[in-house]
């Protein structure tokens, strides 16, 4: 990879690393309601109690002085305070190692299913095995991911007694059902663009070269095939990670899995601020992190990306 | 332009048939024609058909009122007369489904429809005039972007603290239009500098001309196939988010409102999620099917083979 590609794309990153973090608390600052009186809930506070907190949260200073002070405290892994004193970094610690296990596990079945029923089908394309493919990764797609859930629950959990079906007291066990039901949908997206994308490429005309070239199947399919294929297929799979981090609270609060997604949701319905700022935060740089990822994978994968 | 000019008499007299085809082969024209022969199209289209019907006048499906309740019969398990049962109020729960229909087609299709007239409007300024406004548009869309859709709406939700399917709507449209205006402009860029678009300009047409009669129209296709997919995500988002408790509220009649419920109970009364999951699904997976069918009718690598 070409050291100039990587230092132009981290420099991109940048302003919108800035922007996305701008936007989230513009987003907070423009909104009306007053953090303050809302801390207080029906008791009413003194004048000087007042001030007091809005000077301990720089709510009496100026916009541009508040992002700054944001800023430096998402620099300094600090997302500030929530409303029960508790630091949202310590929740996010607490808590990431629950929602990397789960996301990571869909992560890995969205890439191994997807791709699995990708190559089956176009392999056999035409065939029963390649339209029950499609049948069956349409109705995935189509399932909302809490009914999914439930779903699965119901079979393989109360009607089976195959897999815990709630909390996270298995080990890996508890992980399973969680994952494939967030996992599940975007495998069968991925499969169904990926199937298109190896048919598309398995019919050009460098593949028919290289198999007249004598070249083994597993080769012509794995390097001729595969690589070309991989650059769409990895875009998509960077931009389904936001629908992954969407569907995680979900699916937390389905299994009831104590990781981000369900602190999420707890921030929600307490109005808990400064969690759902700080999460949506975190999300989002994470998200870019991602991009940049996928943006340098595909420009590994094709030089044609890092020279043009 | 075929038609324009009339049909050629020379060409009318050796083959009456070639003519014929020429006149047909427009783009819609060709579209249409495979579409009519596509079975997964007809059974898609039916079914939004039905469903908008229900949206509009549910009083076709039903003749109970979905707000009439006898809480005595909570959550009776459907029987020959009452085919859904009863929700936990003791509502008749089919009029409650049937009702569901409105709102979630309100949400889906509002925010397609606008988030597509956003992308279309910035997308082609970006895409076509490049420079500055494609560096703002662009940078702005980035930053929008980077907040993956539920989780934004989540944030916004939270400090709202609206309710309604409009505002489910324009929140899902605020995270949504990025995706769509990258794609509009990345089709205006590739089709602006086209042979035809050159010549035009050579001739002297005008900026809005050649965007309005050469970029759009073939840039305007691939968006039926993205609106038909954003009416199903954004359905299935608002289920979502309203089961998150950030959604839509009572009294609202939803479907998303309807599964929350059910969750707790779901185990016992199983009937109160199947029906809402299963209308719920059905009408999303309609408009992915749409979107699909349009993809291969639109898809000019297809077209040479048909």
């Amino acid at each position: 990879m070409t050291r100039s590609y990587l230092l132009r794309r981290l420099l991109i990153a940048v302003p919108v690393l800035l922007g996305t973090t701008l936007l989230i608390f513009s987003l907070v600052f423009a909104l009306p309601g007053d953090p303050i009186r809302r801390l207080a809930g029906n008791h009413r506070i003194s004048e000087s109690t007042y001030r007091e907190i809005s000077h301990r949260y720089h709510l009496d200073e100026p916009f541009a002085v508040q992002y700054l002070e944001y800023i430096k405290g998402i620099a300094h892994g600090d997302l500030g305070e929530d409303f029960h004193g508790q630091e949202v970094s310590d929740i996010i610690k607490q808590r990431f190692p629950v929602t990397l296990r789960l996301t990571v596990g869909a992560f890995a079945i969205e890439i191994l299913l997807g791709l699995l029923a990708a190559f089956v089908a176009a392999l056999r394309k035409g065939t029963f095995l390649d339209s029950f493919i499609l049948v069956s990764t349409l109705a995935l797609i189509t399932i909302p991911v809490f009914v999914l859930g439930f779903l699965a629950q119901l079979m393989f959990g109360v009607k089976l007694h195959w897999l815990p079906i709630a909390g996270i007291r298995e080990g890996w066990l508890s992980y399973l059902l969680p994952a494939l039901v967030l996992g599940v949908g975007s495998a069968a997206s991925i499969g169904r663009f990926a199937r298109s994308n190896l048919l598309e490429n398995l019919s050009s005309e460098h593949i028919n070269a290289a198999t007249a070239r004598g070249l083994p199947r597993h080769r012509v399919l794995g390097f001729h095939v595969l690589r070309n294929a991989l650059v769409p297929i990895v875009t998509l799979l960077g931009l389904d990670f936001a629908f992954l981090m969407g569907g995680a609270p979900i699916t937390e609060q389905i299994f009831n899995l104590p990781g981000l997604g369900q602190q999420l949701i707890l921030g929600v319905q307490n109005e808990n601020g400064p969690v759902v700022v700080g999460l949506v935060t975190l999300a989002a740089l994470i998200f870019i992190f991602m991009n940049l990822l996928v943006d340098l994978l595909c420009a590994y994968l094709d030089p044609r990306i890092r020279y043009g | 332009m075929a038609s324009q000019m009339g049909p050629s008499p020379v060409v009318a007299e050796l083959d009456p048939q070639v003519d014929k085809q020429e006149r047909d082969a427009t783009l819609w024209g060709d579209v249409w024609k495979k579409l009519r022969r596509d079975k997964r199209f007809l059974i898609a289209a039916t079914l939004i058909l039905i469903f908008l019907l229900m949206g509009a006048v549910p009083q076709l499906f039903t003749h109970a009122d979905p707000r009439q309740c006898d809480i005595l019969k909570f959550a009776q398990r459907p029987s020959r007369h009452l085919w859904f049962g009863r929700d936990i109020l003791g509502c008749d729960y089919y009029a409650r489904v049937i009702y569901g229909a409105r709102t979630s087609l309100i949400v889906g299709l509002v925010t397609s429809a606008s988030t597509i007239t956003i992308a279309l409007i910035f997308g082609s300024i970006a895409g076509y005039f490049g420079g500055v406004p494609d560096a703002i548009i662009m940078r702005i869309a980035d930053v929008w972007f980077s907040i993956p859709t539920i989780l934004g709406a989540i944030l916004l939700l939270t400090l709202i603290h609206g309710s309604g399917p409009l505002i489910v709507a324009f929140v899902l449209i605020l995270f949504g239009w990025p995706d769509i205006t990258r794609l509009v402009r990345a089709s205006v860029v590739s089709g602006k500098e086209r042979g035809y678009v050159r010549a035009s300009r050579a001739l002297g047409a005008s900026n809005r001309y050649i965007l309005a009669k050469h970029v759009l129209p073939n840039g305007i296709a691939p968006l039926f196939i993205y609106g038909a997919y954003g009416v199903g995500a954004a359905i299935g988002g608002e289920a979502g988010l309203t089961f998150l408790g950030v959604g839509l509220r009572l009294p609202t009649i939803s479907w998303g409102l309807q599964i929350a419920v059910a969750q707790d109970r779901f185990f016992e009364f199983p009937h109160l999620l199947f029906f809402p999951s299963l209308f719920l699904s059905v009408l999303i997976g309609a408009f992915i099917l749409l979107g699909e069918t349009l993809r291969d009718a639109l898809d000019p690598r297809v077209f040479g083979s048909a």
